[in-house]
């Protein structure tokens, strides 16, 4: 049977504002077990939790960037439930009245965009951190109460690629915005996923399963593609789905049920009574939108127009605000005449040396200025193409500059014409019957006469000029 | 609106309490009527009131992102039934 895969993604995030979402405490991941709590964190009887406005400023900008509608009212509910890293039994949290609504991103395959709709955007607070030993659990509360976002997605992702790319241009978007780490390895972006297939063609969706635990983009990639198997071969065989939470074991490479004594989850939402309502007026709502970043689709536009990149070059160069930064800056201020060359070395070599060092192009070791001093030499015709590339590599290795390194491995390609004419000269002597052959019109002795020279000077010969010399001498004679 | 002893029971172990044969009972009773009391509202016409969610009229209270000083570890665990080092300990949670 041929079905047709429906996922929606729930992505949480931790706003990196100074403090706490509900008391001053600071947020510090490196600090000892509690330390970074107090009688509001830690839920004691009597204390009154205030929401954070930088909070709220991030969460709204963030709701912005997804083209969400923000709510004229919205207000905090408590959602109940008993664990150990909830200090209060309830987690602070919306229900009915989500700060956002109706927002949406685009995801692109081949050069196509994709519209994926943001069901809504609302704001909670995060539990704190356990850890099990023997016989025992053992709770860290200094991350309790750090103000997270829930990201809600519509079912519109129809592929476990369409989800990776889903997320991948979430998190470059908010990396833009400058709210969040988004770093899915130390938790400041979790991923939870909804997943049914149905049979295609048909509009009804079939039963789904909530996946957990993936700690990685590639993580919610590879879960799903597994689940896509494992549920349609349940279907084919004319088992019975059933609606559970299943978690991702990447060592294995499976998912597996996690068996619930509970029933149907009863969270009792009602209105948290200690926190009050907020009216977010159109004007709040402007002044926070004159703040927004250039993101990543404005600029991408705008790369294409202003340096004439193609759509592939200038994705290349957006997909990180920081790389994005840098790339820019390395455009503008190249003092030569093909701004192409210098585009081409920041998504070619640039990028290559990034990407074997796992790292971004703006993190590599080697500033605008000693990039720029580079391509200038290979602009200038001073260094051939593929020497400029090892200098590169021992740039970044070694720190030192272009100039020093160029003249050290004596690299400068020889353009001075009466030091080549000699070697001409003496090539010409020596391959008579090549010379023969291209006056009598087999041009592609040429070609093998420049190699000739080229080896005679080890390489240090400009090719393009030799060519010029050797042509002109033959021809002229 | 009437209540029956299983939905008593889900609510009870919903919020963790053990619900002895007569504390049930008596329960039954003390719900029965009190749902009696919400029953009325029905009754009303409440078409021009707006649903609360706060008693107070005031809305968007929020505080500065400004850090306070946070409890030290030992006066944060000063009353907890047990400790490890700077852990709070509960038993185990997971197999
Ligand atoms: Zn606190």
């Amino acid at each position: 049977m041929i079905y047709q895969t429906v996922i929606g993604l729930e992505v949480h995030l931790q706003l990196s504002t100074k403090t706490k979402a509900f008391c001053g405490c600071i947020i510090d991941f490196g600090r000892a077990p509690n330390t970074c709590v107090c009688p509001i964190c830690l839920g004691f009887p009597g204390t009154l939790p205030v929401y954070n406005k930088e909070a709220l400023n991030s969460a709204i900008k963030v709701a912005l960037a997804f083209n969400c509608q923000i709510q004229e009212h919205t207000k905090f509910d408590r959602k109940n439930y008993f664990y150990p890293d909830l200090p209060k039994n309830y987690q602070i949290s919306q229900y009915d009245l989500p700060l956002s609504r109706n927002g949406y991103l685009y995801i692109y395959r081949d050069n196509k965009p994709k519209r994926i709709g943001i069901t809504r955007i609302h704001l909670e607070e995060d539990a704190g951190k356990l850890i099990h030993e023997d016989g025992q659990s053992l709770v860290d509360f200094n991350r309790a109460g750090i103000p997270l976002i829930e990201i809600v997605s519509e079912p519109d992702l129809f592929s476990p690629q369409e989800a990776f790319d889903y997320l991948t241009n979430l998190k470059s978007i908010i990396e833009y915005l400058d709210v969040s780490d988004c770093d899915m390895e130390k938790g400041s972006l979790r991923c939870d996923a909804n997943i049914s297939l149905r049979k295609a063609g048909s509009l009804e969706l079939g039963v789904k399963t909530e996946l957990k635990n993936m700690n990685s983009f590639k993580g919610v990639k590879d879960a799903l593609s597994f689940e896509v198997g494992r549920q349609a071969e349940l279907l084919d065989r004319g088992g019975d789905m059933v609606q559970e939470t299943r978690l991702w074991d990447a060592e294995k490479g499976v998912t597996v049920s996690m068996r619930t004594k509970e029933g149907a989850k009863d969270y009792r939402y009602f209105p948290d009574p200690d926190l009050t309502r907020f009216h977010i007026n159109q004007d709040m709502i402007e002044r926070l939108r004159l703040k927004l970043p250039e993101l990543p689709q404005e600029k991408l536009q705008r790369f294409m127009k202003e340096y004439s990149l193609s759509e592939y070059d200038a994705k290349i160069l957006v997909s990180s605000k920081e790389d994005a930064r840098f790339s820019e800056e390395c455009i503008r201020i190249y003092p030569g005449k093909d701004k192409k060359l210098m585009v081409n070395w920041l998504i070619g070599p640039l990028l290559s040396e990034a990407n074997s060092r796992k790292v971004k192009i703006s993190e590599l070791n080697i500033t605008n200025d000693e990039l720029i001093s580079l391509i200038g030499f290979v602009e200038r015709g001073e260094i051939s193409g593929l020497s400029a590339k090892g200098v590169l590599s021992q740039m970044i290795d070694s720190g030192k500059s272009a100039r020093e390194l160029i003249i050290e491995s004596n690299l400068l390609q020889v353009s001075d014409t009466e030091e080549l004419s000699k070697i001409i000269e003496s090539v010409i002597l020596e391959n008579t019957k090549s010379v023969d052959d291209f006056r009598s019109g087999k041009t592609n002795a040429l070609m093998f006469l420049v190699g000739q020279v080229m080896k005679k000077s080890s390489g240090k010969a400009n090719p393009k000029i030799v060519g010029q010399l050797l042509s002109r001498r033959l021809t002229d004679a | 609106m009437a209540i029956d002893n299983e939905t008593i029971r889900h609510v009870a172990h919903l919020a963790r309490i053990d619900l002895q044969a007569k504390e049930l009972e008596r329960l039954h009773v003390q719900l029965h009527e009190i749902l009696g009391f919400i029953d009325k509202i029905s009754n009303l016409n409440i078409e021009d009131v707006l649903p609360a969610s706060h008693i107070l009229p005031i809305s968007n209270v929020l505080r500065e992102d400004i850090p306070h000083t946070s409890l030290t570890p030992e006066r944060a665990l000063e009353n907890a039934p047990s400790k490890k080092g700077n852990f709070f300990s509960v038993p185990k949670i997971i197999e």
